[in-house]
Parts: structure tokens; sequence; C-alpha cells
């Protein structure tokens, strides 16, 4: 089986992230880079397919030069191989633009299945799914908690508030995971020794048959248009007990609709 | 030019080991340290990320890494917690270790590949309860051969990794016979659950309290003859490089638990407030820290330096000693004043310096007092021991 799995390099959710005052992009200059939580699930069950079902699976990751250090992970984990979107003129570029750019390289690497995290720890958005989905003609099955595959039919989990429903699907698909999936693993030394020998392939927008116009900030159709920091926390209620600090502390929460 | 920078791999591994320590073992120690409990998951996962194999060839399972890349991972998980640690150590350099460098083929391929994989953990037998680095001086237990068997009589006393549920074989180290009145030292191998191997409960100990530490009884234990590991008369040679290696990888677990306790005391400092200022804004925090970071720095070259000579074939014996003495030395000290700067919260044992300390003092006693280390450092100094 053909598997692709989508990876983002993000800022470390542990560290203090900013965006840029000039044009209100993500600063990755001010935070260690991580790959994205939620798609170390979708690697370690790109992993385990493979694994029970033979076949291959490739890392593709959109990003700057540094996204590189994600790709090299994702490697060292057990992947075979990687494709490397990288351009300067990619910057800025929201989920739509993303999508095309990723539909392009799949046009390329073919696919039996993609998986990918449900969301990205950064931006948040949760659509890449869908818009891939659709650009590629394919089934989106997305919010999966379990993947089964006989090799031509695709069962997940689809988690929701209320349990889970149960998709089927048809292979080719592309499938995104929340962290409910797996325990993804840890690389080991051997991965890691082997992983600086896979083959990465690093293409810029040319290479897709785009130009720049296509991409960035300035072709995407949505913008941040201002932001402002998180307000400090206010202090907390006293509540003082004069006999009926019972009765006011349940107001307390009722108010707040937690009772 | 000397470098101590590592490489890419050595680094990304560091990383991978920092991060799941802080992602694995962090969020539960504390819970099993305060029971006493053998970390089974832990040691499982630490399996499945191939740290038992990291010393040992891909033939038996193993990573195909070295010695140097095998004591970065102890540092690093002892930053967290030292009994995960001292597990990993004593089931490589003492369990699997002695059997891959002179078991017999037969003997590499029925124990390893379990013991590469964590899966089984093997001990070492040497110290008695009448003691430990004075052996062979002082060693009691015998193994006597009768037809095809060893019978083995005596006991052992502090063996590490000998009772958990998944250890699968202890190598101990037995009289087996006397030429000129010395005693000839063998090695063999007791698979658990022999009959006539007792092992006893576990020790209540002021530290290291999830590692498994036991003393073990022999009472007519019988073993196969083949279960002689290596040369008969051979055994404690055979353990000496053992030993030296050992040091440096307590070493380098001691240097982790230094480097711990910064790590702990930079976070407390910037969130504890004392005096209507944070902590870390008194110069007397920061001197405290300024000296912990030295003494983990020093520490760290110094099991570096020793790690790299054996890697590189080079005598490193007093390399060794020196880094254990040396990194032992940091620990406690750290240990003493993390401890100090978290004020009375660390005297309680919920936080991680209050395990840090309990598990410091250990580090000047296990495999080799610091007196042994200051010892073996003098007699390669040339200096010989006088009369008395």
């Amino acid at each position: 089986m053909n598997i692709v799995v989508l990876v983002k390099q993000v800022p470390d959710t542990w560290s203090e992230r900013r965006l840029r005052a000039d044009d209100s992009t993500l600063d990755r200059d001010a935070a260690d880079a991580v790959i994205n939580e939620l798609d170390d699930y979708a690697i370690e069950e790109g992993l385990r397919l493979q694994e029970a079902h033979g076949g291959e699976v490739t890392i593709v990751s959109m990003g700057p030069q540094k996204a590189a250090d994600a790709i090299r992970k994702a490697l060292s984990m057990g992947a075979d191989k990687a494709v490397h979107v990288t351009d300067e003129a990619l910057r800025g570029s929201d989920g739509l633009v993303t999508s095309a750019v990723l539909a392009s390289v799949l046009g390329r690497t073919g696919f039996d299945l993609v998986i990918l995290g449900s969301e990205s720890t950064d931006a948040r958005m949760g659509t890449l799914a869908a818009m891939l989905a659709e650009r590629l003609g394919v089934p989106q099955m997305s919010f999966a908690s379990k993947v089964e595959t006989d090799g031509s039919k695709i069962t997940i989990h689809r988690q929701a508030d209320y349990g889970y429903d149960t998709v089927e699907g048809a292979l080719p698909a592309v499938v995104s995971v929340v962290e409910k999936i797996n325990e993804p693993r840890y690389p080991s030394f051997k991965g890691i020794m082997a992983a600086k020998k896979k083959p990465v392939e690093t293409l810029s927008l040319a290479d897709l048959g785009m130009d720049a116009s296509q991409a960035g900030l300035a072709a995407s159709a949505t913008q941040v248009v201002s932001f402002a920091n998180r307000p400090p926390r206010a202090a907390g209620t006293i509540v003082t007990d004069e006999g009926d600090g019972g009765a006011k502390a349940a107001e307390f929460l009722a108010s707040r609709k937690f009772i | 030019m000397v470098s101590f920078t590592l490489n890419e791999e050595q680094e990304a591994l560091r990383r991978t080991v920092e991060e799941f320590a802080k992602g694995v073992v962090a969020p539960v120690i504390g819970r099993h340290y305060e029971r006493g409990e053998f970390p089974y998951e832990i040691v499982t996962r630490m399996g499945k990320m191939g740290l038992f194999g990291l010393p040992f060839p891909a033939e038996y399972g193993g990573m195909d890494g070295d010695y140097f890349t095998f004591c970065l991972a102890l540092h690093e998980l002892a930053r967290v917690d030292s009994s995960v640690a001292i597990t990993l150590e004593a089931g490589v350099s003492l369990g699997a270790m002695p059997i891959y460098r002179f078991g017999s083929a037969e003997q590499k391929n029925r124990w390893l590949p379990e013991l590469v994989l964590g899966e089984r953990l093997a001990a070492f037998g040497l110290t008695e309860p009448g003691g430990g680095s004075d052996i062979p001086g002082g060693m009691r237990t015998t193994a006597q051969l009768d037809g095809d068997e060893w019978v083995i009589s005596g006991s052992k006393a502090f063996i590490t990794n000998s009772g958990t549920s998944i250890t699968s074989v202890v190598t101990a180290l037995a009289i087996t016979g006397r030429t000129d009145g010395r005693p000839e030292i063998s090695a063999i191998m007791v698979p658990s659950g022999t009959p006539g191997f007792i092992v006893g409960p576990e020790y209540s100990k002021v530290g290291w309290r999830c590692s498994d530490t036991r003393e073990l009884a022999f009472s007519g234990c019988r073993v196969p003859a083949a279960n002689l590991l290596g040369e008969r008369g051979r055994g404690y040679a055979q353990f000496l490089q053992t030993l030296d290696e050992g040091r440096i990888a307590i070493a380098a677990l001691a240097a982790g638990l230094a480097q711990g306790c910064v790590d702990e005391c930079l976070r407390y400092a910037a969130e504890r407030t004392a005096f209507g200022h944070q902590l870390g804004h008194y110069q007397a925090t920061q001197f405290k820290i300024a000296d912990m970071a030295a003494r983990a720095h020093l520490a760290r070259l110094a099991w570096y330096d020793a790690a790299a000579r054996l890697v590189a074939g080079q005598p490193f014996k007093t390399e060794a000693a020196i880094a254990k003495l040396t990194c032992s030395n940091a620990a406690m000290d750290n240990a003493r004043d993390a401890t100090q700067i978290f004020g009375g919260y660390g005297f309680m044992n919920e936080f991680p310096v209050a395990r840090f300390y309990r598990d410091a003092k250990v580090l000047e006693i296990g495999e080799g007092t610091s007196e042994v280390q200051r010892m073996v450092i003098a007699r390669q100094l040339g200096l010989r021991a006088g009369p008395g």
C-alpha cells in the first residue's frame, strides 16, 4: 500500500508563540520547532498500516528549510522516504493554497491512503483534510480514532462528542486522525542512523508547475488582519463564608453553567 | 582538536530520550516511587525504543550504537529519574553485556535477543552480604561440579533487577575450586525459577525506590555444567572490564541527576516568589544555581572523556574512576543545593528534587564507593599501599 503521511512543522506548544508585527504571520524564529503533535499519531498509524499490509510510507511536508528537521524525525520513526516542498514564495499561505500545493505533490507521488493529523497546533483550522479530499476527488475520512483496511476498503471510527460513528469508504482516501488512535513510537537509535540515508526529494513551486503568484500571503483567500494577545488572567472571585458559603459557591457555579 | 560536541545522530538520540523522559517517565514516576513499584510499563517502552539494545550489534536485535550513546541515554533519563536509569544501566552493563562478551554462541542466542529488546532483564551477582569490592578475597558462594551439574550454595546482596517478573537469568560469581589456597572464581548463569535459587524480598531502600534490588540465596541450586559463562576460573578477571565500564555509566547517570537539579531549580526560581520578588532574582539563588550548573557541566565533561576513550579503544581506567568520583560528588552537592532552594517543598517526596536527594547518596556507594575510586586513581598514579 502506498501510504503518504502529511507532516507540518509547528512552533512548540510549550514555548511562547508569537505572530510577526509586520504581516501577522507566524514568527518562526520565536519558538522551538517541532512536529505538529497530531502528525506524530498520523505517522504512527501510517507505520502500523504498513507493518500490517506492506508497501511504503512517504512523508510529505510543506515548510521552510528548517522543516527538514521534522522530516528527519518522521524518517527516524520508520518512514521510507520524503518530499519536502519549500519555496520562499510559500510564506504566509493559508489552508486553501496549502491544499493546492499538497494536492499537486500527491498527484506526483500517487497514493492509496493519505493520513494527516486532524489539525495543527498553530493555525488550528482543521480544514486541510476536507480541502485535499475535494481537490483529489477521493473520500474524506475525518477525526479517525481507529482505522482498518483490507487494501481496497477503509473503515474508521470517527470520533465525536457522543462517542463515534463507524464510517466506511473506498481507497484511495484521505484520513485525518485524532490522538486517541494510537501511541506514537519514539525513534530508536537504529532509526535515527537509518534516517540520514533515506531519500528526501526537495521541490520548489516551479517543480510543481506553479508560480509565485499562486502561493503565499497574496494568493491566500484568508489573511490575518489584526491580532491581540490573550488578556492576562483576571483575579478569581473570592467567596467569603458567612454561613452561606456553600450556597454562594453553588450560585457562582450555576451562573457559569457548571452545575 | 578536542571536541565534546555531539554529532547529529547522538544529538537526535539525546533529544529523543529527553522527550521520552519528560513525556513518559516524569508524569508517573512520582507515584511509582511513593509505592516502591517497579515501573514495568516504562521499561517496556524503553525496550521498544531500543534503549536496552543501544551498545549491541543488530545481529542480536541491537541498535549498533556504542557505549557512549548508551551513557548519553542514561544521562537524559537520570535528569528526570534515577530508578529507571539504573534499571537500564544494570540491565545492559551488568545483565546483557557479560553474556554478549563472554557467552558461547548458544548462550548468546538463547538469552540476548529478549534482553536486547528489554522484554527480559538479566542480573549480575557479585556482591555478597559479607563483601563488595573486597571480593574475591571475601567471597563465600561456592559452586561444585557434580557430574554434569553445578551445585551452588551461598548468597548475594544488593542485586539489581534480580527479582522482577521479567528477570530471566542471574549470572552469579562463585568459587569453583582452590589452587594453592587461592580461590578460583567462575561465572555461572542461573535461570530464574531454578529450584534452590531463592529470590529474597525487595529491600526497603532510601532511594532508587522503583528499581528492583534483592538479596539472593542459593541452596543446593543445580544448573547444567554448560551454564558456565566464559572460562572457568576467569570469572572475576572477566568482570573487571565490566566494572570499569560500569563506572562510566554510573558517572553519566550521576551527571544526569546533577543536571536534573539545575533544570528543576531554574523552573522553580522563575515560578516562586519570596519576600516580594521572584526567587531567581536573588543573588543567593543565582549563585547557588550557577555553582550547580558548573558542577553539572564538569561532571558531563568527565564522563564524556572517559566514554570517548573507551569507544576509541584507549585506556580509560583512571578517567572512569575520576568520572565516577567527580559525577557522584556533583550529584550529591547539587541535590543538597536543589532541596535547599526548594525550601520546605524540597523535603516533600512529591517534588522531584526530594527524589534526587534520596537517589544521590547511593551514587557514592554503588559500582565502587568513592573511596574505591580514589584507591583506583592512586594505584594508577603509581602510589602503592603501605604496610598496615
